[in-house]
């Protein structure tokens, strides 16, 4: 049984995880190990954690928040609140897209009014999801300040925001495609390049902040 | 789904979508700001042809929390005796730019028409004695918020079936999500197709009521009388009005619903109508939420 | 524009669908039936290969609106439009503002059916004073007018009051008229918006009874025949309806029914649509009413085919189903929709349509040179009619006023290509001339 295995993704059933035309740029072991430099790095930024509340963007973002909360109070022996922050009604390209089934936001008892909220999300691209998050945030509560954590930041920033921590930077070309998986949501851990998968238009490459399936990496940016 | 006109025309992920999206908005009412920027830029007309304080406000409101630009034309009477037609106010809503139209008419099959003939999407607000989608699943909705389920739950409908537009729409929408259904009433307050409905029919309250979850009161119009449907009032809620005693002969954790408004003595006793097993004001709680998950999923996408 | 006064010789057509033969009409009568005939001089030549020939049709039901509602028809256009459906002769209800009650109105509208020209218009006389069911109007003044009244009906409404339909049936006795019933029990449909049933109570529609009807009728045949008058029962649209009739054909009662064209072939589940379109009175039913309609027309039960013809102004369409009009267009797609519904599915011959659409409903109506067969030395009205020439149907493009026709979209089959009336053409090559 998968779910047994004491280091999460850690034996891929190797190639046959991984479609035709894409490769792992991130292994079970490497995730985690990215994962586990986030938390420290956490922890050093913010004075052990201290005043810390961890919010996942839906829906890979939401098990990474959990995980990197594990990890601090591994480490300092304190409890870190974990939520979910749900940022469809707040994105700026519902129009151009059919309607979107909502994710689930569950703030941490407490609110987050004087807080240190680090947003969690698996890919970085364009920064529109962080964008529509920082909006969301701003009708929830007054946190004291925002910081953001992401697994992979694949480049193609359209909006000026930039990551607190970064698990890998990934350069990419806009003809590819980042795809994360965790064993929460997919059954193991891996971060996959490969190409792009329905570019909308001919001969246009699929653009950050575009036309996305809700649910996909591509669509959380 | 471009419009609500009947529940009939929901799937049950259809139908199950729309009450998930509410429990989320919910939480929007318990917020500091109780807004979302979701629908800016879109328009809401309130097209009521009927007076309903309670149901326009509700959607006003739902839609308010989504930031959408809300007009409310209400039209007392028919548009005919008012002069203009329907058709000639849906091509002037159309022309003033509405994504979408809430419509509240005494004829039945008007948002039907109403459809044909705008490009926004339509959302039936209660069309004379065919259906009230918005309310339906707002009762499904409490259901599940109370009850923790829908799916085998035991839903009584008391009251004036055959002209109850809420009664038609909970039938087809409950029935849909796997709830099962007794229509209990006289028989000349019954369609007289009601057999082939996808329910029970029962003429006995008393009987129905150890069986059921829910029990749903109907208001009662007590000018029904005049036309033969019952002979007093006093008969009829003595037969059909639900009191504190027959509510303790239902199970405990069985409630009473009713989509207001109540006429008390009637259908529904004083004793009954203030307990807290009776839903009415969460009902109201909850239509503003549903009815924000229905505007969202018809005029949130492209 | 084809000489109408002359001679016009039909190439070809098949009488009742039978072997074809020419047909020669001179002076307005049938001059000559036979292969090859020569053309006199100055003839017209009519080329009628594959043509149905028929008696020109009588319609015993039709709306013209004139006067009071011109906007929806005129007798000039609605007899038209009866041309373009085949008809040589139609009975224009009493329906109109002013009500068709007294001698004045009836010759009003009879004058102008001659001026027009296009068939012969025959006014029905309301039974009741300004149809309001309580007082019978001057029944005798019509029948000794110049229009000849011996169909009187309150159509549109029901005298429901016995007594007063007792006393209707007995008082045309006197002028060998008869009494059309629009059967229609008014406690049992007030409100009523279609037929009442399973579709009713889905759409939330207030139910039209099919015993509103039916009681009626019973009720009405045995006041005929107690009584010993004529009775004609408009648009039976019920299997109970048909039922009755059948028994008080059998035990001798002097009754006569018409079904129309759209309850032949149409059903309820078209109000789905909450389209108003498909609002009439009698409302659409169910499709085994339409198959009892189908064979009682078959069986002689029912007598007849009328159309109903109701036309209407768009705004009295286009609007929510309570408030629309109840009514449909029926004139110029009769004879297409008798052919489907009865003649395609073996129910009738084309002899038995020239029967119940022509010289039944000329007997019942007591209309002279009308309904006759295709011989030589009748009077020359005819139609031609293309059995083989599909064609959709689309109100915009029809000769009536109005274009709330309820087959709208519909695929029928066949078209009329020519009719003349007492030997000229009123329509050819499909036109009205």
């Amino acid at each position: 049984m998968r779910a047994q295995k004491p280091t999460p993704g850690e034996s891929g059933g190797g190639a046959s995880q991984v479609p035709e035309g894409t490769r792992a740029v991130l292994d079970g072991n490497e995730v985690n190990r990215a994962l586990t430099r986030i938390a420290h790095e956490v922890l050093e930024r913010t004075k052990g954690g201290q005043d810390v509340t961890l919010l996942g963007i839906p829906s890979r973002g939401v098990p990474l928040a959990r995980r990197l909360a594990r990890l601090i109070e591994r480490v300092e022996d304190r409890t870190v609140p974990a939520g979910s922050l749900d940022i469809t009604m707040y994105r700026d390209d519902l129009r151009s897209a059919p309607v979107r089934a909502l994710g689930r936001t569950e703030l941490p008892a407490g609110g987050l009014d004087d807080r240190v909220v680090v947003l969690v999300d698996d890919v970085l691209f364009s920064g529109r999801t962080v964008r529509a998050a920082l909006d969301a945030l701003g009708d929830l509560g007054r946190p004291r300040a925002v910081q953001l954590a992401v697994l992979v930041d694949r480049g193609h920033r359209e909006l000026p925001i930039r990551a607190d921590y970064v698990g890998k930077n990934l350069p990419t070309s806009l003809r590819e495609s980042v795809t994360v998986r965790l064993e929460e949501t997919d059954g193991h851990d891996a971060v996959l390049l490969g190409p792009a998968r329905t570019s909308t238009a001919p001969g246009a490459g699929p653009r950050p902040g575009s036309l996305q399936r809700p649910g996909t990496t591509e669509g959380n940016d | 789904m471009r419009h609500l006109l009947s529940t009939g025309d929901l799937s049950r992920d259809e139908a199950t979508l729309i009450l998930d999206t509410a429990a989320e908005l919910a939480q929007v009412g318990d917020r500091s700001v109780k807004k979302l920027p979701t629908l800016r830029g879109r328009t809401v007309v309130n097209l009521f042809y009927e007076d309903s304080t309670r149901t326009r406000t509700s959607f006003e409101l739902a839609a308010k929390r989504l930031s959408a630009d809300v007009i409310n034309f209400s039209a007392k009477g028919s548009s005919v005796s008012k002069g203009e037609s329907l058709k000639d106010t849906a091509l002037t809503l159309q022309a003033m730019g509405a994504d979408g139209v809430v419509i509240r008419h005494s004829a039945s099959g008007a948002a039907h028409r109403l459809a044909n003939w705008v490009d926004g999407s339509v959302l039936n607000a209660g069309d004379g004695t065919h259906e009230h989608p918005t309310q339906a699943l707002l009762d499904a909705f409490t259901m599940r918020s109370r009850l923790g389920r829908l799916d085998g739950l035991r839903v009584a409908v008391v009251g004036d079936i055959l002209h109850s537009r809420v009664a038609r729409s909970n039938v087809l929408l409950l029935t849909t999500l796997g709830a099962h259904v007794t229509l209990v009433a006289p028989p000349t307050l019954l369609p007289v197709s009601v057999h082939t409905w996808t329910c029970e029919v029962s003429y006995d309250l008393d009987a129905v009521l150890p069986k059921s979850d829910v029990v749903m009161m109907l208001r009662v119009q007590a000018e029904r009388m005049h036309e033969s449907f019952f002979p007093s009032t006093r008969e009829y809620s003595r037969n059909y009005g639900l009191d504190g005693e027959r509510l303790s002969r239902m199970p405990e954790e069985a409630i009473v619903m009713h989509p207001g408004p109540m006429v008390r003595g009637m259908e529904i006793s004083a004793e009954v109508a203030d307990s807290p097993r009776c839903t009415v004001t969460e009902q109201v709680a909850n239509g503003v939420s549903l009815r924000m998950a229905v505007l969202y999923l018809l005029l949130g996408g492209s | 524009m084809p000489d109408t006064n002359g001679p016009h010789l039909i190439r070809g057509a098949s009488p009742l669908g039978g072997d074809p033969v020419d047909l020669l009409l001179a002076d307005g009568r049938i001059a000559e039936i036979g292969p090859g005939l020569d053309a006199p001089a100055g003839a017209e030549t009519v080329e009628a290969s594959g043509l149905v020939a028929l008696p020109g049709l009588v319609d015993l039901h039709t709306h013209l609106r004139e006067p009071g509602r011109e906007d929806a028809e005129t007798v000039a256009t609605g007899s038209r439009s009866a041309a373009m459906g085949g008809y040589t002769a139609v009975h224009a209800m009493a329906n109109t503002d002013p009500v068709a009650d007294t001698a004045g109105v009836v010759e009003q509208v009879w004058r102008l059916g001659r001026e027009a020209g296009y068939c012969d218009v025959r006014p029905v006389g309301a039974v009741t004073v300004g149809l309001a069911g309580r007082q019978l109007s001057e029944i005798g003044a019509m029948a000794d007018s110049a229009a000849g009244v011996r169909v009187f009906s309150d159509d549109g409404i029901c005298v429901s009051d016995a007594l007063l339909m007792r006393r209707a049936l007995e008082y045309v006795k006197a002028f060998d008229g008869v009494v059309a019933q629009h059967a229609q029990e008014p406690r049992l449909t007030q409100g009523a918006q279609m037929n009442e049933g399973c579709v009713s109570d889905r759409l939330g529609l207030p139910g039209w009874p099919a015993v509103a009807e039916e009681a009626i009728i019973a009720r009405d045949c045995l006041l005929a025949q107690h009584v010993g008058s004529r009775l004609h029962v408009c648009h039976v649209s019920t299997k109970g309806s048909v039922d009755i009739i059948r028994w008080a054909k059998d035990r001798g009662c002097d009754v006569t029914a018409e079904v129309t064209p759209h309850h032949l072939l149409l059903t309820e589940e078209l109000v789905e649509s909450y389209d108003p379109v498909y609002k009439v009175n009698p409302p659409l039913r169910t499709a085994e009413d339409v198959q009892a309609l189908r064979e009682g027309l078959a069986d002689g039960t029912i007598d007849i085919v009328a159309t109903d013809h109701a036309p209407h102004p768009v705004e009295a369409k286009e609007t929510e189903w309570s408030t629309a009009a109840m009514g449909m267009v029926g004139l110029e797609t009769a004879l297409a929709v008798v052919q489907r519904t009865m003649v395609d599915t073996g129910l009738l011959t084309w002899a038995d349509v020239a029967e119940r659409m022509s010289a039944a409903p000329a007997r019942i109506g007591r209309v002279q040179g009308h309904g006759r067969g295709l011989a030589v030395g009748e009077p020359a009205n005819v139609v031609l009619y293309d059995p083989a020439a599909p064609v959709e149907a689309d109100g915009a493009a029809m000769v009536t006023k109005s274009s709330n026709t309820p087959f709208r979209g519909m695929t029928l089959p066949g078209r009329v290509r020519a009719t003349f009336l007492r030997g000229a053409p009123t329509v050819l090559e499909g036109k009205i001339q």
